[in-house]
């Protein structure tokens, strides 16, 4: 496998939102603003980069019976790292991201490309799914956050561009979270399954 | 490729054990680095909460001690933060009050009076209402806002919502958001009120 299809791979054919569907919960949760996405995005990508290349190292000592306890070790001590480092530096980041930080521990990206990926290959390959998985999870997420949040509350990245009008609050909530992640997902498909054929 | 760790016990034991160990031992140097910051930043926090809320123009000094308040659920500690200036006079308070019964959850806020107990100010720590709906609260009761409670004082001025036959207006569509936020005022005031409690 070459660099390039990791990298196409994870931004587009095999993006974990858009075609994977998974780790739904934190793409509903956190995208009802497009910093907020971005920056979810930013933090799972750097914890699936580390959990990558660990358990890529980890590969050949680790048995196969107790392999997702380990795993699961190591992906939860670097969203612990994560969690402490934003309260620490970060805090307004923090006050809106904190609660779902440590949920991605159980988001099934994170884990799923440990056993689909990291547990078979060498370690710069996994490097480059984790980054590119990641940011492929981080652009889904940031378009998800800018279209609720121009519809919601009408602005761009906190910028207000309707004035003193509510934007319809439906797309803030959970059930526009619904609605925009499955039109948006019919447009993407439809735009791949355009340019293939 | 390397060949795999057979899954024996003593194998599984061990690989378990030092991925934990080590684990653990990252954890350990990364909270001494960020220990401080952490710390630090809550402090921040609510020192500009109660710089915030109390009245402006005037130079304080501020003694911190907890007090008990009568609650729905029963009594509860809250901390009370009291302004004396270099007479010894008490210029203010503020009171981080919390409600557990908002639309989302826990609603807290730092809630100050000046002498006469008068409303001077209030900043909402943490809360989680819905975005658009109950979380308007951080500006809908401030003096600009629709529902304002600045100046008010909660011995004279029924602050209730209307719906309940009080004179603050409710958040648009959020009655359950703005009556915890009322009760959340109600338990500022009481702790207002009290004698001395213990000291910090």
């Amino acid at each position: 496998m070459k660099a390039k299809d990791i990298i196409k791979n994870g931004l587009i054919k095999e993006n974990p939102i858009w075609v994977l569907v998974l780790g739904m919960c934190p793409t509903l949760a956190t995208t009802t603003s497009a910093i907020n996405g971005l920056c979810m995005g930013l933090a799972t990508t750097f914890v699936l980069m580390c959990s990558n290349v660990v358990i890529s190292l980890l590969k050949s000592v680790v048995p196969d019976k107790v392999r997702i306890p380990c795993f699961i070790v190591v992906i939860a001590t670097f969203v612990t790292i994560v969690q402490m480092v934003m309260q620490g530096f970060i805090p307004d980041l923090y006050a809106s991201l904190g609660l779902f930080i440590p949920l991605i521990v159980v988001n099934c990206i994170v884990l799923g490309r440990a056993e689909a990926f990291a547990s078979k290959n060498n370690v710069w390959h996994s490097f480059l799914d984790g980054l590119f998985i990641g940011l492929g999870f981080t652009w889904a997420l940031t378009l998800l956050g800018i279209v609720r949040e121009a519809l919601g509350a009408g602005s761009f990245f906190g910028v207000n561009f309707i004035g003193g009008a509510d934007g319809m609050l439906l797309f803030i909530l959970a059930p526009g979270g619904f609605l925009c992640l499955g039109l948006l997902m019919a447009l993407i498909n439809h735009i791949r399954s355009k340019s293939k054929s | 490729m390397a060949k795999k760790a057979e899954s024996t016990l003593k194998n599984m034991l061990l690989s378990l054990t030092l991925i934990a160990l080590v684990a653990s031992l990252a954890l350990a140097l990364v909270n001494n680095v960020t220990k401080g910051p952490i710390e630090k930043v809550n402090q921040e926090k609510v020192a500009n909460a109660i710089k915030k809320v109390l009245p402006e123009g005037i130079e304080y000094t501020i003694n911190a001690d907890t007090v008990s308040v009568t609650t729905e659920k029963g009594p509860a500690n809250v901390m009370r933060y009291t302004a004396v200036d270099a007479e010894g006079n008490t210029v203010g308070k503020a009171i981080e009050s919390f409600d557990n019964n908002g639309f989302g959850g826990k609603l807290t806020a730092m809630v100050g009076f000046d002498a006469e107990g008068n409303i001077s100010g209030y900043e909402i720590l943490g809360s989680s209402e819905t975005p658009g709906l109950g979380a308007k609260a951080d500006k809908w009761f401030q003096k600009d806002g629709k529902g304002n409670v600045i100046g008010k004082n909660p011995a004279n001025d029924n602050l209730t919502v209307s719906k309940d036959g009080g004179n603050v207006d409710a958040i648009t569509g959020s009655t359950i958001t703005s009556r915890a936020f009322c009760r959340l005022v109600a338990t500022a005031y009481d702790a207002f009120k009290q004698e001395k409690g213990e000291q910090q």
